[in-house]
């Protein structure tokens, strides 16, 4: 019997609505309520970790006026900080969140494929993050090896937290994994098979594309950070020696033999380097639709852009050791992944351009979601400059090890996805809730966010070309830091404070407008992708009533020559009386 | 890492020279473009689960790639020294090669709808697989008893980390195989296990695969 596709016999699937309020929202099926789930539990770890970059800064600004963060404490709150960062809120939020709130809606489904296994998804997420919380409250406290974890020196004693804390640290990445693979393996399986009908793949909204690209890399690179920490939980606690290597520990010789931490450092970039995609892919096709859905413009060369998301994919897995080049390796070896890595600036700048000619001559609507979108592509142009600084091995080795690397890291990878996050959340929150948010609010949480993240950001470039290493705790007296540097660390820290009370007023602005938001148009922003034109707002179970939405075009016309409106959304047929269209990318 | 990448490679390969074939020729900007009205409008003509079952073997790939890689860059350093199998490991072998063999012929059985062959089929996988994951253990037991212990050398390390890995996959597969079994017994017909049966014939050949190069690399260095 031939296979029939989901969509073809949508009918003859039984739907059963939840009925009770647990199923409903506590151990809920349906992919908005995950995604909800998802979003609100990433956002939460997200605030605590920011609470750490806080107090990590106070001690950077202010060292010796602050008793109660201690030099353990400082290590414990830098390593928090970048591993809940990196994975626990971004990788989190980008597919566990939107992709699973948008993948269904965007293609015009009823739901994830493997409903039961999403589910059970979020739940092993939950752990992860319980886990890594509970860290936290162990004796000896969390682990402080940094997030990069290297051994030896993450389990020997004198890193803070080899007790308990890294042993939780490990376990609870080991978990997260188990539950990133669980959705991932169901977005590429929805994205493959669930479409509607003339939802063909070059019709899809570029958000999915990102997100699905991402999802592949993940579920591809994950394995090597499980691999990793499980062979580092066994080091630890039962004294194996696959990185550990002979060593002396405290005067004492350990019972390690010769274990090797470079191979360490080969599998953590490994996945850590794909990683970098599978936060900035979600953000690159997030951010292109809101461009075009607000500038009112077709997106600019889209088949470029999904073959520039398909080829930095694939040279992702190409370029981890430009991590490295401080680890004694190979000249020849640096010159590969050097090459690879200036390579892949160039998709990734096809990117950029079309951005940018995107916006240009468009109908540009200053909205919040469009001010972050705009935003992102100065944060991202910037950071990614100082990468191909970095990418190249002569400039990375005096630069490695200061805050030049911070910035660089920051700019590219923490400013420019949480500005996208943003703005993607104050676009669909009207969808996701049925309520419009507060415009101004909104507009004062971008402007302080944008203005106050430069000012963190920029002067720690000059910080780096100074010499001022990272990792510090503090400086003391030094004499090739001179005086304004000290300044400019004070400086930093008040911009870092103000930003971090400034997210209150978006925390405020989501709560708030809960309740008493007006009540927001099925479409306010004039979109043309599917989750738009749903019969309810919010979407219900099942998002589409009692027929499937039919697809009928692109999800980029914008502006069609000749039309009354300024869009058309994805399942409005073509008009035979309509004026013959196809300027499109030519 | 080199066979990481080689693996990577091919898997990379594969999917974007798919993707790509989809996108090549295709005017997007188009709208009613008749293209849309192709068969499966790219929809693969498979059950969504087999896809889920492909891309998880994929990972799963992936995880036991990087531990060869691993072992291999581990091997090269100065402490390592070979480690003596067990010979049990033959027969154990051979069991789970029976286990594939009966999910082979179950597989057969319930496409035709042979009811009693696929119960019978079910009982002999499961059984045979149980004592593949007792046989690994009493393995495990022997390797102690000759003091080759978990951290006393790195060859040992890797061979319990990779035999109890491979292990807890296959109890993976178990939950599934138990689930379907009961069903089969309750009273399901062949047919509505079908999918069920196919989807565990293939991890357990899956896993006899890598179980088969896992021992082979055991066995060879």
């Amino acid at each position: 019997m031939a296979y029939v596709a989901i969509a073809d016999r949508d009918h003859e699937i039984e739907h059963h609505d939840p009925t009770t309020f647990i199923t409903k929202y506590i151990w809920s099926q349906d992919h908005k309520v995950i995604a909800i789930q998802y979003g609100i539990t990433a956002v939460f770890v997200g605030l605590v970790a920011l609470v750490l970059s806080g107090l990590m800064r106070l001690q950077l600004g202010f060292p010796d006026s602050f008793s109660f963060i201690t030099p353990t404490d400082y290590y414990q709150f830098i390593t928090m900080h970048g591993m809940i960062m990196v994975i626990y809120l971004l990788t989190a939020l980008f597919l566990g969140g939107f992709g699973n709130y948008l993948i269904p809606l965007m293609i015009g489904s009823r739901d994830m494929v493997f409903p039961f296994m999403n589910m059970l998804s979020y739940w092993v997420y939950l752990l992860s993050v319980i886990i890594l919380l509970a860290s936290f409250f162990v004796p000896g406290g969390p682990t402080g090896a940094g997030w990069t974890l290297y051994p030896p020196q993450a389990i020997l004693p004198g890193t803070p937290g080899t007790d308990w804390g890294i042993v939780m640290m490990l376990g609870s990445l080991a978990v997260f994994i188990v539950a990133f693979t669980m959705g991932g393996l169901n977005y590429v399986t929805t994205i493959l098979q669930a479409r509607a009908k003339g939802m063909t793949l070059m019709r899809m909204p570029l958000s999915l594309w990102g997100i699905f690209m991402a999802t592949i890399l993940g579920l591809l690179a994950f394995p090597a950070l499980f691999v990793s920490a499980v062979m580092m939980t066994l080091d630890k606690a039962l004294g194996t020696s696959f990185f550990m290597p002979a060593i002396m520990s405290m005067g004492e010789q350990m019972s390690h033999t010769g274990g090797s931490p470079i191979l360490f450092q080969h599998l953590f970039w490994f996945f850590g380097h794909p990683e970098v995609y599978i936060v900035a892919l979600p953000a690159f096709g997030l951010v292109s639709d809101l461009l075009s859905t607000h500038a009112r413009k077709n997106i600019f060369g889209y088949r470029m852009m999904v073959w520039a998301i398909l080829a930095i994919g694939g040279l992702s897995f190409v370029v981890w050791a430009h991590h490295m080049y401080v680890s004694g390796m190979n000249p020849y070896f640096g010159f590969f992944f050097a090459t690879t890595t200036l390579i892949i600036a160039v998709p990734t700048a096809i990117k950029v351009y079309n951005w940018v000619l995107t916006l240009w001559q468009g109908d540009i609507h200053l909205t919040v979601p469009m001010l972050f979108a705009i935003g992102f592509i100065f944060t991202f142009t910037h950071g990614g400059l100082t990468g191909i600084f970095l990418g190249n091995v002569v400039v990375d080795l005096p630069l490695s090890d200061t805050y030049f690397v911070v910035a660089h890291f920051h700019m590219v990878m923490g400013v420019s996805p949480v500005l996208v996050v943003f703005g993607a959340i104050y676009h669909w929150y009207p969808k996701m809730t049925g309520r419009m948010f507060n415009q101004t609010l909104g507009k004062i949480h971008f402007w302080a966010t944008l203005l106050g993240t430069y000012a963190v950001y920029l002067p720690m470039h000059y910080l780096g070309f100074l010499g001022v290493p990272r990792r510090y705790f503090a400086y003391g007296d030094t004499s090739f830091m001179p005086d304004s540097a000290f300044a400019l660390n004070q400086t930093i820290t008040v911009c870092a404070l103000f930003v971090g009370v400034v997210q209150l007023i978006f925390l405020f602005n989501m709560i708030w407008s809960l309740k008493h938001g007006e009540k927001a148009d099925p479409n306010p922003w004039k979109a043309t992708t599917l989750e738009w034109q749903t019969p309810d707002n919010p979407p219900k179970h099942g998002n589409w009533g009692h027929d499937l939405p039919e697809v009928h075009r692109w999800a980029y016309d914008y502006s069609v020559p000749g039309y009354h409106d300024d869009f058309i959304p994805q399942n409005v047929p073509a008009d035979e009386n309509a004026p013959v269209h196809d300027e499109g990318e030519h | 890492m080199t066979y990481t990448l080689v693996f990577l490679a091919v898997v990379m390969a594969t999917v974007i020279s798919w993707l790509l074939r989809q996108s090549l020729n295709t005017e997007p900007w188009k709208a009613d473009d008749p293209l849309e009205n192709q068969p499966g409008r790219g929809v693969l003509p498979t059950e969504p689960a087999k896809i889920g079952l492909i891309s998880f073997i994929t990972v799963v790939t992936s995880l036991f790639a990087l531990f060869l890689s691993a072992y291999l860059m581990r091997m090269k350093l100065a402490d390592w020294s070979a480690l003596a199998e067990p010979k049990l490991l033959w027969l154990n072998t051979g069991v789970l090669i029976l286990a594939s063999i009966a999910f082979q012929l179950t597989r057969g059985a319930a496409k035709r709808g042979q009811l009693l062959t696929v119960k019978s089929g079910l009982v002999a996988g499961g059984i045979c697989t149980t004592l593949f994951l007792l046989g690994q253990l009493a393995a495990w037991q022997q390797l102690n008893a000759a003091g080759y212990f978990m951290a006393s050398n790195p060859a040992n390390s890797f061979f319990y980390l990779l035999t109890a890995l491979h292990g807890l996959h296959l109890l993976g597969g178990m939950w599934v195989w138990g689930r379907t079994t009961a069903r089969v017994m309750s009273g399901a017909d062949a047919e509505s296990v079908s999918l069920s049966v196919e989807l565990c014939t293939v991890y357990w050949h899956y896993l006899l695969l890598v179980w088969v190069g896992l021992f082979a690399l055991l066995l060879s260095t």
